[in-house]
């Protein structure tokens, strides 16, 4: 069974003047048919204003479909009776590592949110040693969050949403305010909770580079999935994306432009590596 | 630079003092500010003396952080004593110029310093020796009864420790702001008291506004990690009492006796 379902999902901002009239209505959303199979690592793409936050909290049950509906793991998330389990099935990572962590020492926020859902103490501890351990963030479990890296807090954010012990983890833009080296510590931290602890990893981002080691990858624009595919499919359609106003990774880039000057390379090239191996095969059978 | 304050004033030792549950230190300042209060004779001002000396050995912080905490008193106490010194009626014991002053003056003068200074020195002690986490859980328990007259007990002590992890962000912005104003011709440092409080606007505006994002968001990532307030939480720390904290409680009991005892034996 799926894990995360979302059929005819439709959303809209109303824009309000100051007496409360209606100004305007947005339509962030706008019939997204979307489908996450367990143990997958879905990444969802797309420009500013695209939708893919308000997707994204709509899986954690924050925001509420206007129309159609979505189910997290066969729970409805319109039912207020199904939030607080849906919000411990599907964790939600945010933007800013600042704002998301309430504990003022890295095992204290851990324990947030099983404090939360009312497991005993001694299961607490358990939990919080565990998570800390596979974020990698236990030698720094006494530490006040306000003196780590921001790849260190978007760990710790990630650790205490792990303790929760989810099926699937949402993380909305995780490295956008991250520099390069805490971006790569997110992502190798988000692959290895998909690879080793098979926890469904829903990766939203404006990064290409980002996307190539998912397993589906969904483009938004508008409020509608434009484009869904491997990466590779997607990547290969490098015209559409740049309409859409998405970067293309660079090896990719330049591989699309080899081939539009005549050179006989495959389509969808994703990282250097690739791009490198084809161009000497074609200069040995040259 | 403005990084470097240090909350609260915490000073970390490996005493008992420190390892003590926060509750028993709570109510153990309540009873020795209360004890002081109702002291009114030299043997009681003994010993609270001798007491709070124990104690101060005991917590092995300097001497000198302890003191730290008199100086931003200092004023409130020379006003206290001179006060009480020249305005308390009674049998004159000299004249200084136009103002008499009194046997009564004197005498109140003198408890009344030494009960600020013991408190003031009995209350710097606690914050020196119990973390803000510690001091904010030991609260929450201590108020629990409140909860029975509907005082949100667990959503103020949320609030504390909420503030107190966004002290230092919000501090760390604030420097921010202030540079990214003063790049662009700010001045916070010249002017007359009236300038310099308009001159802060474009500091406080910007701080306030992101100060609300900041809290709006904070509750949205509380509310995605299952946090709907006290009910039906459980403690990663629960607060319990262990051997230590009993011997303390019977050590505040009997130096209540004690008090009420010297108390008895009157004035000298």
């Amino acid at each position: 069974m799926a894990i995360v379902e979302a059929e005819k999902l439709a959303y809209e901002y109303i824009r309000r003047d100051d007496e409360g009239n209606v100004d305007g209505v947005v339509r962030a959303l706008d019939g997204v048919d979307l489908k996450v199979e367990r143990g997958q690592f879905i990444a969802v793409l797309g420009g500013n204003g695209s939708g893919k936050s308000t997707l994204a909290k709509h899986i954690n049950a924050i925001l509420y479909p206007a129309e159609g509906t979505v189910t997290v793991d066969g729970l409805d998330t319109s039912k207020e009776e199904n939030i607080w389990e849906i919000r411990q099935k599907a964790g939600m990572v945010f933007q800013n590592p600042d704002n998301q962590i309430i504990g003022s020492v890295v095992e204290e926020d851990v324990g947030f949110g099983p404090e939360n859902m009312g497991i005993p103490t001694k299961e607490i501890w358990e939990r919080v040693d565990e998570s800390l351990k596979i974020l990698g963030m236990d030698e720094y479990r006494k530490h006040s969050p306000s003196r780590l890296s921001g790849g260190q807090k978007q760990r710790v954010a990630i650790a205490g949403v792990v303790a929760m012990h989810p099926s699937c983890i949402i993380m909305d833009e995780p490295t956008a305010m991250l520099d390069p080296s805490g971006r790569r510590e997110v992502i190798r931290a988000a692959r290895a909770l998909n690879d080793v602890e098979k926890i469904t990893v829903i990766l939203i981002t404006h990064y290409m580079e980002e996307v190539i080691h998912a397993d589906r990858v969904f483009v938004m624009d508008h409020g509608r999935i434009a484009m869904s595919g491997t990466p590779r499919e997607i990547f290969s359609r490098v015209e559409e994306l740049k309409k859409l106003r998405l970067d293309v990774p660079q090896a990719t880039m330049l591989s699309y432009e080899l081939k539009a000057a005549g050179l006989p390379l495959p389509d969808g090239i994703l990282s250097e590596e690739e791009l490198v191996d084809k161009l000497c095969q074609l200069y040995v059978t040259m | 630079m403005i990084r470097d304050i240090t909350l609260g004033q915490y000073y970390h030792t490996e005493s008992l003092l420190h390892a003590l549950d926060p509750r028993v230190k709570l109510t153990g300042t309540l009873i020795y500010i209360i004890s002081l209060f109702a002291a009114d004779n030299v043997t009681a001002y003994l010993v609270a003396a001798l007491f709070l000396t124990a104690m101060i050995v005991m917590s092995r912080v300097p001497l000198s952080f302890i003191v730290r905490g008199m100086k931003a008193v200092a004023v409130i106490l020379c006003i206290t004593v001179i006060f009480n010194l020249f305005l308390t009626p009674g049998i004159p014991a000299f004249t200084l110029w136009k103002l008499t002053v009194t046997w009564e003056g004197i005498r109140g003068a003198s408890y009344m310093a030494v009960r600020l200074t013991f408190l003031i020195l009995g209350s710097s002690l606690m914050t020196l020796t119990t973390t803000p986490n510690n001091l904010t859980d030991g609260m929450e328990s201590l108020m629990k009864p409140l909860k029975a007259i509907r005082v949100p007990v667990h959503e103020i002590a949320m609030m504390m420790s909420i503030a107190l992890r966004f002290i230092p962000i919000l501090l760390e912005e604030t420097d921010k702001i202030m540079k990214a104003q003063q790049a662009r011709g700010a001045d916070f440092e010249t002017g007359g008291i009236i300038k310099r409080a308009k001159n802060m606007v474009p500091l406080l505006v910007p701080l306030f506004i992101s100060a609300f994002r900041r809290a709006n968001d904070l509750a949205l990532a509380m509310e995605a990690r299952c946090y709907r307030g006290g009910e039906g939480r459980t403690k990663m720390k629960p607060l319990v009492y262990h051997r230590r904290d009993v011997i303390a409680y019977l050590v505040l009991v009997l130096y209540l006796a004690v008090i009420i005892l010297a108390g008895k034996l009157g004035p000298l």
